[in-house]
């Protein structure tokens, strides 16, 4: 499928070749459109009319035609005011809701040969609980409050097949050390901790199988400043020493400069521009880029 | 002159009518097929209300033939109220012979417990369960239950048992402790004590699980394996009951009621009436007994 052809991307966006090799998630044409859609739905969206509920039928395309690559280890950044698609679009990825069109290949499944939204429901929890890690916005979508802190990161482990409680409690130990959460409060319920310390809970979580690639959803956002450094360190440092590829949502320009090495601006549930982080940062192409860029504070 | 012969007969033998007894008896066979997986069923009214014991009524008299020889007890007694009223209901029902003797009934309706006594390959045990959603205590949504267990997804009930373990320092689960069933379903054993729980796997006789109220029924096959959930580390744990003798029948190793006489002092007596009486009379039946796992 040619999704790098002249005519349906700017000129803003990066062209892609599918014959790159040694990516690790390879996304082409993932859509998710709510309501009724018709078959101009997507051409009458998007960044172009300035809208993405189709005029006809109401239908909210909330992204279309998205696709790009992830290669390992890098950290990759979507940036994009609310309503762009970009929460969409990781949710899509960690099958939180389920796409209505598109291919998403991961080199951890099948060597990549599959497409993963077509799995088994039974596969794509294995995939979500042992290869993918989740970190939303807010900390009780992501942790259940009725189980300790502790016992949310045994979640993870207990999904991987790990049933021994002395070692589940060890490594659970280990991974609130690293994220700077008293290992002492491990059995509390996350309902008693401040914002950072459930965000930083849920980092634990998402990280407690050691999963080769991350999403990061609007993780600072709702955080004060002095909290937002931490966790943003934090992120920073774990993404160095475990390697781990992200996607990391954000709406914060300064998020996505601190630790994203490259960017796709998304406007309408469509990117818009994509590129090296430095370089879209500096030197905008696309007008509504450089509008974001330009009410930076 | 034209007589009426159709309404001589009250009802129908075993209260429920055929059609709907043959509809039971088809979802035990799926759940027999199927085992621990809860199979839906009608739950036609009974003459009490729905949570006294209709799930268990319903299994025992679409089950029940003349030639049955039928026993309930309640908590482990045939002289409990409710015993002795669904005794005579089905007794009047179906006119078959009732027992105390756990050894001589062919089909056994309990509430509670599973009896001491080994049952055979001819022995049909009948539970009466409350709630048959072992993971309503961790999940509300019926939609959502029946999803985790299709897809085998019970890291929450994992997760509670974990939670258990670290707030009590140990699984405080009393009854109803939860079970796969051959290698699959997680279910509940009806609010049976865990003395019971091993007794449940590779027994020669077949359970069925019936709840009236929930209208679910489930079924463990003879000869099938139940396993407790437990822990690399953290085992299983039957009742302990050291240095405990029964006080009517002076016998130990069996499921115990502790009885409090007045305010210092309290006696012991086994919950299971028959066996009681049995061991009593000097003639032990043979029992199946689970030992713990040396701490």
């Amino acid at each position: 499928m040619s999704s790098s052809s002249p005519t349906s991307a700017p000129a803003q966006v990066a062209p892609l070749n599918d014959a790159d090799t040694g990516w690790l998630l390879r996304v082409r044409g993932l859509s998710k459109i709510y309501g009724e859609p018709i078959s101009n739905s997507v051409q009458y969206t998007g960044p172009a009319h300035g809208t993405n509920i189709c005029p006809e039928t109401d239908a909210i395309v909330a992204c279309a035609e998205i696709s790009f690559d992830l290669y390992p280890g890098e950290v990759l950044g979507v940036v994009g005011e609310s309503g762009s698609g970009k929460s969409t679009l990781v949710q899509l990825l960690y099958f939180d809701q389920q796409a209505t069109a598109g291919e998403v290949q991961f080199q951890a499944i099948d060597e990549g040969q599959t497409n993963i939204l077509g799995l088994s429901n039974q596969r794509k929890r294995h995939t979500r609980s042992n290869l993918m890690g989740m970190v939303y916005q807010n900390p009780r979508d992501g942790l259940n409050f009725s189980f300790s802190a502790g016992g949310n990161i045994a979640e993870k482990l207990l999904m991987a097949g790990n049933f021994h409680i002395g070692r589940i409690r060890e490594r659970a130990s280990f991974l609130l050390e690293k994220t700077e959460v008293p290992v002492k409060r491990m059995d509390s319920t996350p309902d008693t901790f401040s914002g950072g310390m459930q965000q930083r809970v849920q980092i634990s979580k998402a990280i407690a199988n050691s999963p080769p690639l991350l999403f990061l959803d609007e993780v600072t956002s709702g955080l004060d400043v002095s909290v937002q450094a931490r966790v943003l360190d934090l992120i920073r440092h774990l993404q160095r020493e475990l390697g781990v590829s992200m996607i990391v949502v954000s709406h914060d320009l300064a998020v996505i400069r601190m630790l994203t090495d490259r960017t796709l601006v998304m406007k309408n549930g469509r990117i818009v521009e994509s590129g090296l982080t430095d370089q879209i940062l500096q030197d905008p192409q696309h007008p509504y880029t450089q509008l974001l860029v330009s009410s930076l504070l | 002159m034209i007589t009426a012969t159709k309404f001589s007969q009250t009802y129908n033998f075993g209260f429920i009518d055929e059609s709907t007894k043959k509809e039971i008896r088809r979802k035990l066979l799926k759940a027999v097929a199927i085992p621990g997986y809860q199979v839906p069923y009608s739950s036609p009214e009974m003459p009490i209300a729905r949570g006294w014991g209709t799930g268990g009524l319903h299994a025992t008299l679409s089950l029940i033939g003349p030639e049955d020889i039928f026993k309930i007890i309640d908590q482990g007694s045939d002289a409990s109220v409710n015993a002795c009223n669904l005794r005579d209901f089905v007794k009047r029902m179906t006119g078959c012979r009732t027992t105390y003797d756990t050894a001589e009934a062919t089909l056994i309706q309990t509430r509670h417990r599973k009896p001491e006594e080994i049952l055979t390959d001819k022995q049909i045990i009948v539970f009466q369960v409350p709630q048959p959603e072992i993971l309503r205590r961790v999940e509300r949504y019926e939609a959502k239950t029946r999803q985790m267990h299709a897809e085998a997804d019970y890291a929450k009930m994992w997760v509670a048992l974990y939670e258990s373990y670290v707030k009590f320092g140990a699984i405080m689960l009393g009854a109803g402790y939860p079970v796969r069933v051959n290698g699959r379903y997680i279910m509940t054993p009806s609010p049976i004590p865990r003395w019971d729980v091993p007794n449940l796997s590779m027994a020669p006789c077949l359970h069925v699980f019936s709840a009236g109220r929930e209208k679910r029924l489930h079924c463990v096959p003879p000869f099938t394996k139940v396993e407790p959930l437990e822990f690399e580390d953290v085992k299983f744990h039957v009742e302990e009951f050291r240095d405990i003798v029964c006080a009517a029948s002076g016998g130990d190793k069996a499921f115990m009621d502790e009885i409090y006489e007045s305010e210092t002092s309290r006696k012991f007596v086994m919950n299971d009436s028959n066996f009681m009486d049995k061991v009593r009379a000097g003639t032990r039946p043979p029992q199946r007994l689970f030992t713990n796992p040396a701490a």
